[in-house]
């Protein structure tokens, strides 16, 4: 007699672990592990320009993570990755990065410069950059302790058109010069 | 004198890693298991992720990872060391020792030599350990008996392979360093499935880079067995012409079957020789030796077959197989695919041992290559397991649309954050 291959691997008990075949759909922490190459293990990301992911609010991760997805926001690898997931499973990501604490970081910044930025930031930015930017409004970003190469090419990007900034946040970074605007970063860059 | 809490610590970390260094040398670990052992192989970009990622998800399981060396050098990015872009191999080492402190992983310095799966131990050059579930993350062997004249002793100190990182990337260096300007530099790539398909193209883009600067009259010529270039093509033409216009003459279609140390020469298809002043043979590549030895490979006698959820071993039960050594569907042999496999493949072995459900896997590859000292490129895709087989998510697998220095700035991030992944 002849065993089929299904038979023989029930018969030995290979494929114990594997046989169960009803397998649950990537729950969050699945879907998640596998942006840690890149961001970090749970998002926090070790630098210097990858962003972090941790503890940034899941309505700020979903919006950008959509607009990867439509071509919205330009973007290097994100546009083709964001295409990989259902918005189920970006809203599952959102939740599991929002519920991480915030990646402290220790990066060499200019003091000046952090002081320059601490005197603007409230008046200019806190309508929506809440908290010192450990919290943003709505689905604006956190940016406390965020790596700031990855916040200086954000900026370039949206100085030169093409990454399209909130009309709101245009108004108040359109007559800012450039050193005070790099200031910003550098403040933003050392809260912790 | 008065303990303060830091010193205690510090006593404390001495201690157990004292007790780890004991049980590692008189092999301590042949006793019972308790049935919550894994014993992870190979502390690379696969092995490392799984030991961690077990004891992150479930601290109650003992896990031991057996390495042989007492670090690690990266793959990813030694061919920006061999073209003169990184003055050592530093920021491409990492140690074990974190993985230990951090996260209790029991490290053993020792060679595999031998699986029996019936009783479930591994044979070590430093004793026996016995396991609940074992994971294989060996990374590759090469078939060098496809190469006529290949010793694997002695060949690689004359054509050096490069395609382990360390004392071989070293020497390829020092091979070009020395080389006389006007020389040849032959690279030979070997039939595709290999570790790293844009690899051998980054690594012609560096050396170019490095002949273009300080070896005049000199040139790359590639050998590639495949019937074209296997990844980036455009991108990579496009980077060629760019920078090393004439300086790579790539010929495709051409299998290196047979070589001369002495001659320094290649053959191709046994006829047509070709010769170099430096030789970089890429020798074709199957599962890592021990994989072999533990009967886990297939019919094909190279590579893995495996359970695509939980990276199991279809041949042997309790044996996973994880990285460049399993076949993993669509996913290519890169660093970022063993790094998302061995979660996946941890995820399942915590939630198998606490009887819990399996999930099913998702996982990311990207792979990024230098073009020139301040320019990249990437291939990035989503994967995810459909009707029994890994598949990549249509849509979400591409490359990027030209070359690029903000590319080459995420890049180096990219490896700051797996090698600090692996090692914290
Ligand atoms: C030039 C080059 C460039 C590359 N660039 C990239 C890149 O940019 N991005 C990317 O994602 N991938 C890249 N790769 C591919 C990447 O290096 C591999 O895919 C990855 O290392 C596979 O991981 P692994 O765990 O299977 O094997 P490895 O990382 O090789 O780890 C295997 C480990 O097992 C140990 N070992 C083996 N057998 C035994 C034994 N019997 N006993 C004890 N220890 C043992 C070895 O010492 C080793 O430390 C590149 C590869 C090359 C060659
Ligand atoms: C290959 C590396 C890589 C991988 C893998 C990766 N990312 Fe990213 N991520 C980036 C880069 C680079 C950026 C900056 C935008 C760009 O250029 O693509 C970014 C930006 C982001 C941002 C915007 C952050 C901000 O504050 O503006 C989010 C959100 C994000 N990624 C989520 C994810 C998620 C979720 C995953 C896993 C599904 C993931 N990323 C996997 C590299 C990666
Ligand atoms: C009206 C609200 C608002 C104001 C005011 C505002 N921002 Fe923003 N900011 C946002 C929102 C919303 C986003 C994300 C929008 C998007 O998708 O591009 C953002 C994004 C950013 C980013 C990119 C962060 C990332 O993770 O990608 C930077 C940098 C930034 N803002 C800086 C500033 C600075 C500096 C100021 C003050 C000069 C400022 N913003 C004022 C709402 C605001």
């Amino acid at each position: 007699m002849t065993m089929k291959w299904s038979g023989w691997a029930l018969a030995t008990g290979v494929l114990a672990v594997s046989a169960m075949a009803q397998a649950a759909p990537p729950t969050a922490a699945m879907l998640s592990n596998a942006c840690a190459g890149c961001h970090g293990t749970h998002g926090g990301s070790a630098g210097p320009s990858m962003p972090s992911l941790a503890g940034q609010s899941d309505k700020a991760i979903v919006d950008a993570m959509k607009k990867f997805k439509s071509g919205a926001r330009p973007a290097t690898v994100m546009g083709r990755l964001a295409k990989g997931y259902s918005d189920a499973e970006i809203a599952a990501m959102g939740e599991f990065f929002s519920k991480q604490k915030l990646h402290a970081t220790n990066q060499t910044l200019d003091k000046a410069k952090i002081a320059k930025g601490a005197s603007l930031q409230e008046a200019n930015c806190g309508r929506c950059h809440l908290e010192d930017g450990k919290e943003g409004k709505d689905d604006t970003p956190a940016m406390a302790s965020q790596w700031l190469p990855y916040m200086q090419i954000q900026m370039a990007d949206y100085l030169s058109g093409k990454r399209k900034m909130p009309e709101q946040m245009q108004e108040k970074v359109k007559p800012m010069s450039k050193a005070d605007l790099e200031a910003l970063l550098h403040f933003y860059a050392s809260v912790k | 004198m008065t303990l303060d809490r830091r010193n205690f610590i510090k006593l404390l970390g001495g201690a157990s890693s004292l007790a780890l260094a004991a049980c590692a040398g008189t092999g301590g670990l042949s006793g019972p298991t308790g049935g919550r052992r894994v014993v992870v192989v190979g502390g690379g970009y696969g092995g490392t992720i799984a030991a961690k990622y077990i004891r992150m998800m479930d601290s109650s399981i003992e896990v031991v990872l057996i390495e042989r060396n007492d670090h690690f050098v990266s793959c990813p990015f030694s061919n920006l060391y061999i073209g003169g872009l990184m003055k050592d191999l530093s920021p491409l080492t990492i140690k074990y020792d974190k993985l230990a402190a951090n996260h209790g992983v029991k490290v053993i310095q020792a060679e595999v030599t031998g699986v029996d799966a019936a009783t479930k131990v591994v044979k070590t050059s430093t004793g026996d350990v016995t396991y609940d579930r074992l994971v294989l993350s060996p990374g590759i062997e090469f078939r060098t008996e496809e190469i006529k004249g290949y010793d694997m002793a002695t060949t690689p100190e004359i054509m050096p392979h490069a395609w382990k990182a360390g004392p071989q990337t070293v020497l390829l260096r020092k091979q070009l360093e020395a080389m006389k300007a006007g020389g040849n530099v032959v690279i030979s790539i070997p039939l595709a499935p290999f570790r790293c398909p844009p690899g051998p193209y980054e690594r012609a883009s560096m050396i170019a880079m490095y002949l273009k600067q300080h070896k005049p009259g000199s040139k790359v010529i590639i050998l590639d067995a495949n019937p074209d270039i296997v990844s980036k093509k455009g991108l990579f033409l496009k980077g060629w012409k760019k920078h090393y216009d004439g300086l790579i003459d790539y010929r495709a279609a051409k299998k290196v079957t047979e070589i001369d140390t002495r001659g320094m020469a290649v053959l191709v298809e046994g006829i047509e020789e070709v010769k170099g002043a430096v030789i970089n043979v890429i020798p074709p590549q199957k599962a890592g030796h021990i994989a072999h030895v533990a009967g886990v490979v297939g019919t094909d006698k190279k590579w893995c077959p495996v359970n695509p959820m939980t990276f199991e071993s279809t041949l042997h039960k309790n044996i996973h197989v994880i990285g460049d050594s399993c076949v993993a569907g669509a996913m290519p042999k890169s660093g970022y695919s063993a790094n998302s496999e061995a979660k996946a493949c941890a995820t399942n072995i915590v939630n198998a041992m606490n009887g819990k459900e399996l999930i099913d896997f998702s996982g990311i590859n990207t792979c990024y290559s230098f073009l020139s000292a301040k320019e990249a490129v990437e291939v990035t895709g989503v994967y995810k397991v459909d009707k029994g087989a890994i598949i990549a998510v249509p849509g979400s697998v591409g490359v990027s649309p030209d070359l690029s220095e903000t590319e080459a700035i995420y890049a180096e991030s990219w490896l700051k954050n797996i090698l600090t992944e692996m090692s914290t």
